[in-house]
């Protein structure tokens, strides 16, 4: 196996390439994708200490956050066609109607 | 009898409060006034029985306490609600209820056809219950209890028609000058409970009580204090120099309330008061000294506004508050049964005055009214030659007005003349004495002439209404003319009581029954004042005579005086006030007092009360209160700029959050 800091690493650059996403992206999808992105790094960082530290808890852990991420998926997407039905637009900077 | 004391003041309190809840109910006149007048009826068939028992028990045992329960009790502390029954409380109780029930059976007459009947009745009532409480309490506290409930009535009253402004705000003025002397009253009640209770331990506001303890009193020093105190309450109540003015405007009020009220009983309150309190006031010559002066004063300088009055109820209401300064000026050298004794026959014949005015005006009224005029029917200008039309109202006010004037026979000779003589003989203030016999007697002579003036100018002469008018004046009803007599014959026979001795003498042995009455009420001052080397007959009884003389000389000259300006050259009064247009002015205008007090007084103190609402309250505290609103809104004007409406902030926010709590954790 490779050292534990590699696995840490890419979790870590994938985790910000997943916030930079979240915080400059318009399309609502590609936000979408980013937030799995961020939960995928952080299950890759549960899944590496639990084999160094030959605890099987992790990975149970990333059995939970894989559910809660598929369930979120489909309420965010409810969320958007509902938007998309009002608006005719999924880009972010349209959800601006409590600016004041 | 004594054991149903407390019927006196519950029967008008009752009548009033049913009056007053179901007054608008009864429209039936007859039957609010038989209420009204009923329950005063009783209270002075229960007041005639109470005098009856105590006059059937020797001098000495002529007193009577009832107390119906402890109202207050906190430490050392204790008021009842109690009665007392002795001489001088049951003149006055027969003098309330009396005249009081008169006054209730001429009201029923003279507010007949008015749309407030019933509130006036329930009102009066109500003052009648209060004035009860007030001299036949047994402590300082029932009697101030009385005193306030006095006042208030008196303002409801004076304000009865709220329509007009002027009665609204003469109203307001009583109040507001009477609870300047009720302060005085309560300092002097605070000051004397503190003293007695703090230097001797005795802690009782009880009148007799105290007075058993009447030696206790220093001469001077804070028995001064306590007297000046009091008598600042009389002032107000009694209309005395300073807190005089709101008597002439309280005749904005019905006429029969003018009767009752200020000529009868309400403003003989602080008369009574000194009365009541003789065994303190003995003991301070500086306090008596005070009180005879400015009753003196009083006397005369009323008296001279009074000459130039035109309105019939002002010269009356005028001529009230010189007589109370005589009544002060007998309690200020000493003769505490004379003021007394004066107190009694001017509600007789003052309040025969009052009614005679009100029968007067209302004839006025009416034929005024018939000829569609707005002439002023209370003007003595519009007056004359009523005598004629109205024999009896006639008959009776020219009866009071001898009466008041001083002519031997009649029951103000006696009152008035044992008064001057008092002033004259008392050697209790030295040569001041001298100077306020003076002043009674100019007094006198003054309150002859404007009283005949009034007569003259009102009953003789020549008609100065319209023709058409004057056929439409008639007598006034019996309910109206019934009073009128009963008082006028009291005017006659009620000074029978107190003839002085030499005339008595002279006269057979006709004893001074009024003194030997009085003697147990105030047999400590007369026994202090003879240790002490004032009081009693000082005088010769050749100077009493002489004085006796001169008194009636004054009232003569007087009535000659009004005869040849009113009746002989009726002319010559408008000459006289065209040679002296500025003493004119000045007295005609009341001496600019009313003025004075304005400019001094009220003026400032609406000054400061406009400077504390707009310089203070509408500055300063709103100031703050919306100050505190505007920081508010000056704190989220710049806050809400957080909330962008824009979702990549709130996620770079949330982001934010995140770092943060996790720097924390590292750095820890």
């Amino acid at each position: 196996m490779l050292a534990l800091e590699n696995y840490l690493i890419l979790s870590a650059i994938l985790f910000a390439i997943g916030t930079v996403g979240v915080l400059t992206r318009r399309n609502a999808i590609v936000i979408f994708m980013c937030v799995e992105m961020m939960l995928n790094a952080v299950n890759l960082t549960l899944i590496a200490f639990s084999k160094y530290l030959g605890n099987i808890d992790g990975q149970v852990f990333v059995f939970f956050i894989m559910t809660v991420a598929a369930a979120e998926a489909a309420v965010g997407l409810a969320l958007m066609i509902a938007f998309y039905k009002n608006r005719e637009s999924i880009d972010v900077e349209d959800i601006n109607m409590m600016k004041l | 009898m004594f054991d149903l004391v407390w019927l006196i003041p519950l029967c008008p309190l009752v009548g009033s409060v049913i009056n007053g809840l179901f007054g608008k109910k009864i429209k039936n006149e007859t039957v609010i006034g038989t209420i009204a007048a009923g329950s005063v009826f009783c209270s002075f068939i229960v007041a005639c029985g109470c005098l009856i028992q105590l006059l059937s028990l020797p001098g000495e045992e002529r007193h009577f306490e009832k107390t119906i329960f402890t109202w207050i009790q906190s430490g050392s502390f204790k008021a009842d609600i109690g009665f007392l029954i002795d001489p001088l409380s049951c003149v006055m109780l027969m003098v309330v209820t009396g005249v009081g029930f008169l006054i209730h059976l001429y009201s029923i007459g003279y507010m007949h056809g008015e749309e407030g009947f019933y509130r006036y009745f329930c009102y009066l009532n109500l003052f009648t219950f209060s004035m009860l409480c007030l001299v036949s309490a047994n402590n300082l506290l029932l009697m101030f209890v009385g005193w306030e409930g006095v006042g208030l009535c008196s303002y409801l009253l004076i304000g009865y028609y709220f329509h007009k402004k002027s009665a609204g705000d003469a109203g307001k003025k009583a109040f507001v000058m009477n609870r300047i002397g009720d302060f005085g009253f309560l300092l002097g009640l605070f000051t004397m409970w503190w003293w007695m209770g703090g230097s001797h331990n005795i802690w009782t506001i009880n009148f007799r009580e105290l007075a058993s303890h009447a030696d206790m009193f220093p001469v001077g020093g804070v028995t001064t204090v306590i007297c000046l105190c009091f008598f600042l309450g009389a002032t107000g109540k009694s209309a005395q120099i300073p807190l005089y003015t709101w008597l002439p405007d309280a005749m904005e009020g019905p006429t029969p309330v003018s009767a009752l009220i200020h000529a009868a009983t309400m403003v003989t309150a602080g008369v009574y008061m000194i009365g009541r309190m003789n065994f303190m006031y003995i003991k301070s010559p500086t306090a008596l000294l005070v009180v005879a002066c400015i009753g003196a004063a009083t006397a005369l300088f009323a008296a001279t506004i009074g000459t130039a009055q035109n309105d019939i109820k002002r010269v009356l209401a005028y001529s009230t508050v010189s007589q109370l300064g005589y009544m002060f000026l007998a309690m200020g050298v000493g003769a505490f049964g004379a003021g007394i004794f004066h107190l009694m026959t001017h509600a007789f014949f003052k309040a025969c005055l009052f009614l005679g005015s009100g029968s007067v005006i209302h004839a006025m009224h009416h034929a005024l009214h018939h000829e569609h005029s707005d002439a002023d029917p209370q003007d003595m200008r519009n007056m004359g030659g009523l005598r004629g039309k109205m024999p009896v109202t006639f008959t009776t006010f020219l009866i009071a007005t001898i009466a008041i004037a001083g002519i031997p026979g009649f029951a103000g000779f006696f009152s008035k003349d044992e008064i001057l003589w008092q002033a004259f003989s008392n050697p209790h203030h030295g040569a001041a004495n001298y100077a306020l016999w003076a002043a009674g007697a100019c007094a006198a002579g003054l309150t002859a002439f404007y009283m005949f003036r009034l007569v003259f100018m009102t009953f003789f002469g020549e008609t100065r209404l319209s023709a058409k008018a004057f056929s439409h004046l008639h007598e006034s009803p019996i309910v109206i003319t019934l009073p009128l007599m009963v008082l006028a014959l009291l005017s006659i026979f009620g000074g029978y009581l107190g003839v002085p001795h030499v005339l008595g003498e002279a006269l057979g042995g006709i004893p001074n029954v009024w003194e030997g009455y009085m003697e147990p009420v105030f047999a400590y001052s007369t026994e202090y004042m003879k240790h002490s080397g004032a009081g009693g007959e000082h005088g010769s009884v050749a100077m009493e005579w002489g004085l006796m003389g001169v008194s009636v000389l004054i009232a003569c000259g007087g009535i000659a005086l009004a005869w040849a300006l009113y009746i002989v050259a009726p002319k010559a009064p408008e000459k006289f006030v065209a040679t002296f247009p500025v003493l004119h002015r000045a007295v005609y205008n009341k001496w600019y007092v009313d003025e004075i007090y304005d400019f001094t007084i009220v003026n400032p103190c609406k000054a400061l009360g406009n400077f504390l609402w707009k310089g203070f309250d509408v500055v300063v505290v709103d100031g703050i209160v919306n100050g505190v609103a505007a920081v508010v809104r000056g704190f989220s004007g710049v806050l809400r700029h957080v909330q962008t409406g824009m979702v990549h902030n709130y996620a770079f926010s949330m982001v934010l959050g995140v770092v943060v709590i996790v720097g924390c954790y590292l750095f820890r």
